[in-house]
């Protein structure tokens, strides 16, 4: 992966010359090479232009204009997507959510974020790139707040932080847990974390120290934490504040995992949307390094060895399942494993490893600090602890909240400032989560009712839910299968294709009753996100089914949708004549 | 009482699922006691002349004409049947799918390496040809179908069953032999 990111960030793409030495270097086949690279949709095989322009097609984006920004970067460049100024200038791409909903619309450029667009603001952009500018002098706001303002990060990014609880509080003090821990025997902290209850905060739960647990007993010459940074479900963007903001206890998470379960190596494996903070959690990774908090024999425990290094993702949101995540860190195609096996018995290099959200490795450290029945005092019976959100979308304050379990949806809208009698629906744990509507947000966040990796998305009356929403995540699960499962690659289109008809007012009863059986076909998928692909067409139809209704029509039975005319335009333009019948 | 009138086509289709229906064999007498063919190529009437029971269509749409074809069984017969793969999925025409129209004429027709003459670089543009579609359809997609017989070609004895049931309203019996396609 490392050398293809080079190769790309170098060249600007991969072209078939570095393909072919690539395979020849490491001793593989050519197709092996290439099939990773085609994987990814930041891997180009064509060149891509000096400027790389990735705009953020999620539905947050849209709903903030995202629209008059591509129309002006098209105009100011006088190119499409997909396309590349003729002299090499610039190429414009669209990419899936880059986790700035709370600042968007958003973008992409060589690997720097640009928030808050306007069509002003692209004017602007558009004549430096002439200009050519280097992609540090084009900001003209003033940096984000917090660590990104320093001279490692110098982004324009903001925190956005609006609740802080036990995880994000101030006060923690770098290397205070290791310290701790070292007195301690493994079996010990595992006991801590399961006594505390923590379950995994990536949104499927699996309790944490019951993770350890098999990972510490399962045999292997050695072992491997993973700390999975991909967060990609649109909405989420709380991984990227705590490792712009609490990097370090992220680190001392995974170093307290390591020792915990017998590990000596730590991956922190990051989207690569997050590239601009590479040289900052480098330089945090050496100053731990440097006072032995990280490395051999650490803090003077002969025998505690661990040490982390930092992988980047490409593109590709089935990474963040954990076996397609250590599929990708081995430098494949990241399509999620068959199980079982599970990747705390054969992981990463087939040694047990564990991978563990960034969320979870925090907690972990809290709860090693103040122990498990402290940790308990928060949150509900099931969901123990509190849970870092994600907000966005309509509302005055969106950013990241950090809460005690157990919170409904009703309180999540008065905390946003969201003006509730205009809420029309929320979505709760992203494209996979749920659409609820108002008599719903009596709904209270924990696995026991709402469970979620903390994406919430709120939506205003004046929100076409078919249109801007459904449509949006159904063709966010199309364009990210990895194409494994014929269910996930084909289903979802035809789901896509049967509300595009609706929308168009060709619908009948039949679409609804089709969408809603074939809906439950993707539960036979291998991974999570083939499993709940149909979840933005189903949850809709559950708590929507009025919308679906009034677009259908109610006099016909049957109507293929089918369009002559439109089918036939291509062939008659080509051959210049125009059909008799 | 009147015998069920049965009509057949072939569209984007190889004539291959109706070689699979002759081949029932003799019992095309029986057949013949049974029904009464109205537009077919078994007895090459080319237009409906009245109303049928029975619509049997192989091949899916690939063009104008197709369409055309197909809108007209749909009118003219009270239950259309699918046959075979091309009707049903697209089948082996359907391959063009994935390319744009243009793209495909201009490798035949232009670019394509056994392409020789046609210097003027012209494209089939006979006004009597129907316009090709943008993808092949298949029969599903463009009118309401009411049963689907699969197999490339489905087997004779599968086609010969389902006639049979449905001119006597008997429910269909489905061998094991008649749907396994290997």
């Amino acid at each position: 992966m490392d050398i293809l990111i080079d190769t790309q960030t170098e060249l600007g793409y991969i072209a078939r010359e570095a393909t072919l030495q690539i395979a020849e270097d490491l001793g593989m086949s050519e197709v092996d090479v290439d099939q990773t690279i085609s994987f990814y949709h930041f891997f180009s095989q064509k060149p891509t232009g000096r400027y790389k322009i990735y705009l953020n097609n999620s539905v947050v984006a849209n709903m903030m204009g995202m629209k008059e920004v591509i129309q002006t970067f098209q105009k100011e460049l006088g190119i499409r997507f997909n396309e590349v100024t003729s002299d090499g200038l610039a190429g414009l791409y669209e990419t899936s959510c880059i986790g700035m909903n709370d600042q968007e619309p958003a973008a992409i450029i060589n690997n720097r974020i640009f928030t808050r667009l306007t069509p002003f603001r692209v004017k602007e952009m558009v004549r430096d790139m002439k200009e050519g500018k280097d992609i540090d002098d084009m900001f003209v706001a003033d940096y984000g707040d917090g660590q990104n303002r320093t001279d490692l990060i110098k982004s324009v990014v903001s925190n956005n932080i609006r609740k802080i609880g036990p995880i994000l509080e101030r006060n923690f003090k770098p290397g205070q847990a290791i310290e701790k821990i070292i007195k301690m025997d493994p079996e010990e902290i595992i006991e801590e974390i399961k006594k505390s209850n923590i379950r995994g905060r990536g949104g499927a739960g699996f309790p944490t120290g019951l993770k350890w647990e098999f990972c510490r007993n399962a045999p292997g010459e050695k072992k491997y934490i993973f700390c999975n940074a991909d967060e990609g479900e649109p909405g989420t963007f709380k991984d990227r504040v705590i490792l712009t903001e609490r990097a370090r206890l992220l680190f001392e998470g995974m170093v307290i995992a390591g020792y915990a379960v017998g590990a000596t190596e730590g991956i922190l494996y990051i989207r690569y949307e997050y590239k601009y903070l590479q040289q900052y959690l480098e330089s945090i990774l050496q100053t731990a390094r440097e006072t032995n908090y990280l490395g051999k024999n650490i803090q003077g425990r002969k025998g505690f060895d661990f040490d982390i290094r930092i992988q980047f993702g490409a593109g590709a949101y089935v990474c963040g399942e954990e076996s397609a995540l250590i599929e990708s860190a081995e430098g494949k195609r990241g399509e999620p494993r068959d199980r079982p096996p599970f990747p705390v018995e054969k992981g990463y290099l087939d040694m047990p490893t564990v991978v563990n959200n960034v969320e979870t490795l925090c907690a972990a450290v809290k709860v090693v600090l103040n122990g498990g029945e402290w940790y308990k005092s928060f949150g509900t019976i099931e969901s123990t602890g509190t849970k870092l959100l994600s907000i966005s979308g309509d509302c005055k304050f969106p950013g990241v909240y950090e809460v005690e379990w157990g919170f409904s949806v009703n309180d999540m809208l008065d905390m946003v400032g969201a003006v509730k009698e205009d809420v029309q629906a929320v979505q709760v744990g992203g494209p996979s989560g749920a659409l609820i509507s108002p008599d719903e947000f009596n709904r209270i966040l924990g696995y026991e009712d709402l469970a979620t990796g903390g994406s919430l998305i709120i939506f205003s009356n004046k929100r076409d839910i078919l249109a801007d929403v459904v449509l949006n995540f159904t063709e966010f699960f199309i364009e990210e299968s990895c194409g494994s499962c014929s269910t996930c690659r084909i289903v979802p289109t035809l789901l896509r294709n049967k509300l595009t008809k609706i929308l168009n007012a060709r619908g009948v009863k039949q679409d609804i009753d089709d969408m809603h059986e074939w809906g439950k076909i993707l539960r036979a998928s291998r991974c999570g996100l083939g499993q709940t692909a149909a979840n933005p067409i189903l949850s809709s139809l559950k708590n929507f089914r009025h919308l679906y209704e009034e677009k259908i029509q109610k006099n016909k039975e049957f109507d293929s949708g089918f369009d002559l005319n439109a089918a036939l335009k291509e062939a008659s333009k080509a051959t210049g004549r125009v059909s008799i019948i | 009482m009147s015998k069920p009138v049965i009509a057949t086509t072939s569209l984007a289709g190889c004539f291959g699922c109706h070689m699979s229906f002759l081949d029932i064999d003799d019992r095309i007498l029986e057949l013949i006691e049974l029904v009464e063919f109205n537009k077919s190529p078994i007895d090459d009437i080319k237009k409906f002349t009245k109303k049928c029971d029975i619509g049997l269509i192989e091949g899916g749409c690939c063009n104008s004409e197709n369409v055309h074809v197909l809108k007209d069984f749909r009118e003219h017969c009270k239950i259309l049947v699918s046959v075979g793969e091309c009707a049903i999925m697209g089948g082996l025409p359907a391959m063009r799918n994935g390319i744009p129209i243009s793209e495909c004429l201009a490798e035949a027709y232009l670019n394509g390496p056994t392409v020789s003459g046609n210097e003027e670089k012209i494209l089939p543009n006979d006004p009597e040809l129907p316009i090709l579609t943008d993808k092949v359809y298949p029969c599903h997609e463009v009118v309401k179908i009411d049963y689907f017989l699969p197999g490339c070609p489905p087997k004779a004895d599968l086609i010969w069953l389902t006639l049979v049931a449905l001119v006597t309203e008997d429910e269909l019996q489905l061998p094991y032999e008649v749907v396994k396609f290997d």
